[in-house]
Order: C-alpha cells, then structure tokens, then sequence
C-alpha cells in the first residue's frame, strides 16, 4: 500500500503539484492522465526518488517512502525517451541492474545470463541480444527499457509516457502486451500519459490531473460516464458544451428541459455538458428537442460524426453514430433533425460564473426511446 | 553513372586533395627528401646517439604523460563547467582558452618566472625539494599548460549532449554514484576524451616556445626534441635537423594511428548503427 499525502511541489514560477493526495493499492495499474504541465510526470519521479515534494509525504506500508533513496526503491522505472545505455548492448543493458549490485546480492554470472535469457524472451527480443540500441527500432527499444526495469525483481513499475515516441500501431500492440505483462506479473504499475484512450483502455485506475491537482480518480468507466469536474468532462472524450438557464419550472435550454431540480431552487445558470454518442437525431416530437441543421458527414471507419447546428442555442454540436445508420435513417446533408440528449453532467455557477463540481447533477432521459 | 544526391563532389573533392598535398603532404615530401641526404648509416648514427634519444624520450614522453593529465583535469574542468551554474561561469569559460591565445614564448616566460627559485612558486617548492624551473618537470608542466584547452574544448559539447535521464536510469537501476560514472558517463565521453587526449598530444610534442624558457635545455637532462632540431639548423646541418624531424613525425604519426584505433573501439556502439 502506498501512500500519498499532501504532496507539494514548486518549481520557478510554477506550481507542478498542488496538494496531491492519493492511495495505490498494492498490484493496481493506475494511469496519470493529464495535459502537459499538469504535474503528473513530477509525480512519477517523486515516487521513483528522482525529484522531491517541498512538503507532504510518501508512506509505503507505513514506512516514509521519501526517506529511501532511488536506487534502495525497488522501482524499476521506464523513460520516455528509454535511457538506453548506448554504448551497452541489449543483453548488457538488461543485465545493468544486476551487475551493479555488491557482489553478496550479485547473482553469478551463469545466473545472470539465464535470468536475461528469460526477459528477452518474454520481451519478444531473443536473438537482438548482441545489438546495440541504436540498431532497433522504436517499439524494440522500449521492450528493451521495460526488461532492463524488470531484471531488478521491483515491487513497483513505473512508466513516464511509454508509448509517446512510438506510431500509432505499434503503440496499441504494445499497450495490450503491457497489459498482459502487468496481469501476469502482479506488480504495481504507474504511468503517466497524456493520451486517454491509453490510459481508459489500460488503466484499472485513472487519476486526472491538471494544474498540479488531482481533479478525479477512479476507475476508467466511472471517468468517463461521471465526470467530477468540467476538467474532466473537456478533457476525457469528445464533449459538446452548453448552458441551461433556470425558468419557472426549472432548467432549461433551448425548450429543452432536464425533469428535476436536486438544487432546490439554488443556482440561476449551470454549465452542460453532453457526449456526441448521447445524442438523439430522431427524437419523436412528444418530446422536447431541438431543431438541429446537419452540416457536415465526417465518416471515419465504423463511426460517422455529424456536425450540427442548433440555430435556437447558436451551437455547434457533435453527435457520433454508427456507419450502418447514415443510411437506416436516411441521414443527408442540409436535413433538418429533431436533436435531445440522452444524458447530461451538469455544473451550476456561483455568483462569480465559476463551476462547482461538488454540486454536479447527472441527468439521464426517463425512458431510453431507441434512437 | 550513379545519381548523386549531394551536389559538387567532384569540385570539393578535388578541392581538398590538392590543399591537403599542397599544405601538408607537399612540406612533409620535401622533409624526407632533405633528410634522406644524411644517408642511412647516418641516420642511424643520429637517431641512436644518447643524447638524440634522451631529447626524443623527453618529448614524446612528457607528452603523453602531459596528455594524460590533461584529460583528468580537462574533464573536472569541463564537468564543472557544463554541469553547474555559478557566478563568474563565464568568465572562466574563457580563461580555458587563454593557453590557445598567449604567444607560447609569454607563456614560457611567465611559467619560469613564477616557478624559479625566487619566483611566486618556486619560493615555496623549492624547500620542499621540488625543483620545477630548468628540470624535466619544467618541461612537462609547460606541456601540460599549452594541451590543457583541447580537452575541455572537446568534451564540453559531448557533455551537454549527455541526457539526464540516462544517469537517473542507472540511479534506479541500483548503481551507486561512481558506478554510473565508470560504467555509464566515462564509456559515453571516451570518444571525445580521446580526441581532446590526441590533440593535446599532439601540441606537446610538438611545442618548441614555451618549453625552452622553462627547460634549461640541459643536454641529457632537460632538452627537447625540437630544440635539437633548432640546434642542428643553426648549425647548418640541414639534413641532420631533417631526418631528426622525420623521427619525431613517425612517432606522433603512429601514437596518432594507435589513438584513432582505440576511439574507434570506444564507438564501436555507433559505428555499427544500422
């Protein structure tokens, strides 16, 4: 079990982590997810010993965590850009942890040798050995990083952005055999990435940061479909943002009105926010919709995104369907259609317009209509 | 005919082949050509007097030793340089390359002052029996003087090439400080450090103005090899001066060859990118 408390940390002019509190349960793979700068990256390399908070601790079953250094961790820790040790081969590379160890805890020689065999091939590398890592690609020298970090038998493993400087195939190969990887090894596993379909699809846990806070941490469904804050909504997934006002009977935009008030009367303005796959294009005209004009048909593969126009809200929205009902409902440039969300995250705004998150309402149509 | 991407080689090849054989190759033919007119018996005669030897093994040794010496001080010098940020960085910057500036003859001058008997140094070394001023040690304290900015010069660009994150990898691999820079940051500089190695190598051996103020140029004892040379010309032994300065170019010649050939293995990590 680790423990996160209260980290802080400053560097010239800007705040990298603001408060950070956060528990890892032991066998987890959690995910960092945030944009550049949002302190997730100093996170990583606190827990690995590279860097310090400048208040806060680190407790890993009740023993300071911040007190043991680096190389007494029992992390192994892969870099963005690898690390590599260039001028070492790839069985040299991976051996390094070892070797480097005093000779009472240095396995023998033979040992040593077997024990790279053993990770090159469960890496996929046998037979690369003898190279150098300039002499492998970009998929095959982050294999090399990850077998270099588990030669050392860590506890822990942690990732800084693994699969950032690879393209786009090898990426997901790569991310669904580190999965496997991490399910079959049971270690603890940290990464940071700025990617979030990476970090939904791998993840059991996903921590968004941002601006050196953390906004939510849960498991990548609960992110997705219950966002805590308007970060959060705008930064995980697509999202189509508008604003509801308060009328006699409640909130509303447009004619279009959530049943419901959980804020009694408080609040005169929320903020909306609603996913292009839960929007209704055909919605039966007993219920409150708006009028929407159909500009544009992007089709990519098995989705099609519509950009549409509500005229009434002045907004352009994005809805997602499926290929195959372009044609079911005779979807075509320039048509008029009758457009409801299915369900909306909702943030009220205080008296200076700010968002609070602690008030969000999840609503969620009455009765699912198919679409 | 093969299509080249690279526009000009013919030009630029031609180029550099006839400025190398007219700046280099051109001096060094008429070189051996005076000294072949010694003869070979006399060659041998001069290259196995006592005292030629003597002078050789002052220059070619004190040399290398003086290189060595270099490289460590030129990697502390350059490590700090690059790695730290503190006051007056910059004005330091710029006093490595004060030997490359001074006439070598101010620089002989002012190392013989300070190290004479009566001089700011001197006057401390010599009770303790250190004598520096017009003893071999003079020599090879000039020599160390005059290569001192090679090494610095050609290890700084290397070192701020070096990434971080390569030693915070060995760092949480399990290597203790010394370990990553024996087995991490040395084996990455050994190029360049031996670049820096060749080229201060190469000045010393050759140095001839700021040594002779601080040798003595005691026969036997403290006399450089180009001094020899300088000795003979006076004496209007032109062949004699010119087969002596065959020697001493076959010798760096081939200190030279043995130094790229152990760079080449330094990179042996690169040179086989595919």
């Amino acid at each position: 079990m680790l423990e996160l408390s209260r980290l802080h940390r400053r560097f010239a002019g800007f705040q990298a982590l603001d408060d950070v509190s956060l528990d890892i349960a032991p066998g987890e793979f959690l995910a960092l997810l945030g944009p550049s700068g949002s302190g997730k990256t100093t996170l990583l390399r606190i827990l690995a010993g590279l860097d310090y908070p400048d208040s806060g601790s680190v407790l890993r079953n009740g023993d300071d965590f911040l007190a043991t250094p680096a190389r007494e961790r029992r992390i192994g820790m892969v870099f963005q850009h690898y690390a590599l040790f260039r001028h070492l081969t790839v069985i040299e590379n991976i051996a390094f942890g070892l070797r480097v160890r005093p000779w009472r805890s240095r396995p023998s020689r033979s040992e040593i040798r077997a024990r790279v065999d053993r990770l090159l091939r469960r890496v996929q590398l046998d037979g690369l050995g003898t190279r150098y890592p300039t002499q492998l690609s970009g998929g095959q020298r982050q294999r090399v990083a990850l077998a270099r970090a588990l030669a050392v038998e860590p506890d822990m493993l942690l990732l800084d952005e693994p699969f950032g400087a690879l393209d786009a195939q090898v990426r997901v190969a790569l991310r669904r055999w580190l999965r496997e990887l991490h399910e079959e090894l049971g270690l603890t596993s940290i990464f940071v990435t700025h990617d979030q379909e990476e970090a939904l699809e791998l993840a059991d846990r996903v921590a968004v940061m941002n601006k050196g806070r953390i906004e939510q941490v849960g498991p990548p469904e609960v992110i997705y479909q219950q966002p805590a804050t308007p970060f959060v909504c705008e930064f995980i997934g697509k999202v189509n943002r508008f604003s509801v006002r308060r009328h006699a009977g409640g909130f509303a935009a447009a004619g279009w009105m959530p049943e419901g008030d959980p804020w009694q009367g408080r609040f005169t303005e929320a903020v909306a926010y609603v996913r292009p796959e839960q929007l209704r294009l055909a919605t039966p005209s007993s219920l409150p919709a708006w009028q929407a004009h159909l500009r544009h048909i992007y089709l990519a593969g098995g989705v099609a995104h519509l950009d549409l126009h509500v005229a009434s809200l002045d907004l352009a929205l994005e809805a997602d369907v499926a290929s195959e009902d372009l044609s079911r409902f005779g979807l075509q440039l320039g048509m008029e259609l009758r457009v409801a969300p299915r369900s909306v995250v909702m943030f009220p705004l205080d008296g200076k317009g700010e968002p609070l998150s602690e008030e969000r309402w999840i609503w969620h149509a009455r009765s699912p209509v198919p679409a | 005919m093969r299509r080249r991407v690279l526009p000009g080689f013919g030009l630029s090849f031609g180029y550099a082949v006839a400025y190398l054989g007219l700046i280099v190759l051109l001096p060094l033919a008429a070189l051996a050509w005076k000294a072949s007119g010694i003869g070979f018996e006399g060659l041998v005669r001069l290259l196995s007097a006592p005292r030629t030897l003597a002078a050789l093994r002052l220059s070619v040794g004190g040399a290398v030793v003086a290189a060595l010496i270099n490289v460590v001080i030129g990697l502390l010098v350059g490590w700090v340089l690059v790695r730290y940020r503190f006051p007056g960085r910059r004005l330091f910057d710029a006093l490595v390359d004060l030997p490359f500036a001074l006439p070598t003859a101010v620089a002989g001058i002012a190392l013989t002052t300070l190290y004479a008997s009566n001089g700011w140094l001197g006057r401390w070394l010599e009770p303790l029996g250190i004598k520096v001023a017009y003893t071999p040690l003079g020599v090879f304290v000039a020599m160390v003087f005059v290569g001192f900015p090679f090494v610095v010069r050609t290890l700084q660009p290397v070192l701020s090439a070096l990434e971080r994150d390569v030693e915070e990898a060995a760092e949480s691999l399990g290597a203790q400080r010394w370990q990553t820079f024996f087995r991490v940051i040395l084996p990455m500089l050994a190029p360049a450090l031996l670049t820096g190695f060749a080229l201060a190598l190469a000045r010393a051996v050759g140095e001839y103005g700021s040594v002779i103020f601080i040798a003595g140029n005691i026969p036997m004892r403290s006399e450089i090899a180009p001094l020899l040379i300088v000795q003979k010309l006076e004496q209007f032994d032109v062949a004699g001066a010119a087969a002596l300065g065959v020697a001493m170019l076959l010798l760096s010649f081939g200190l030279l060859v043995l130094v790229s050939l152990l760079q080449r293995w330094s990179q042996r990590w690169a040179e086989r990118a595919a």
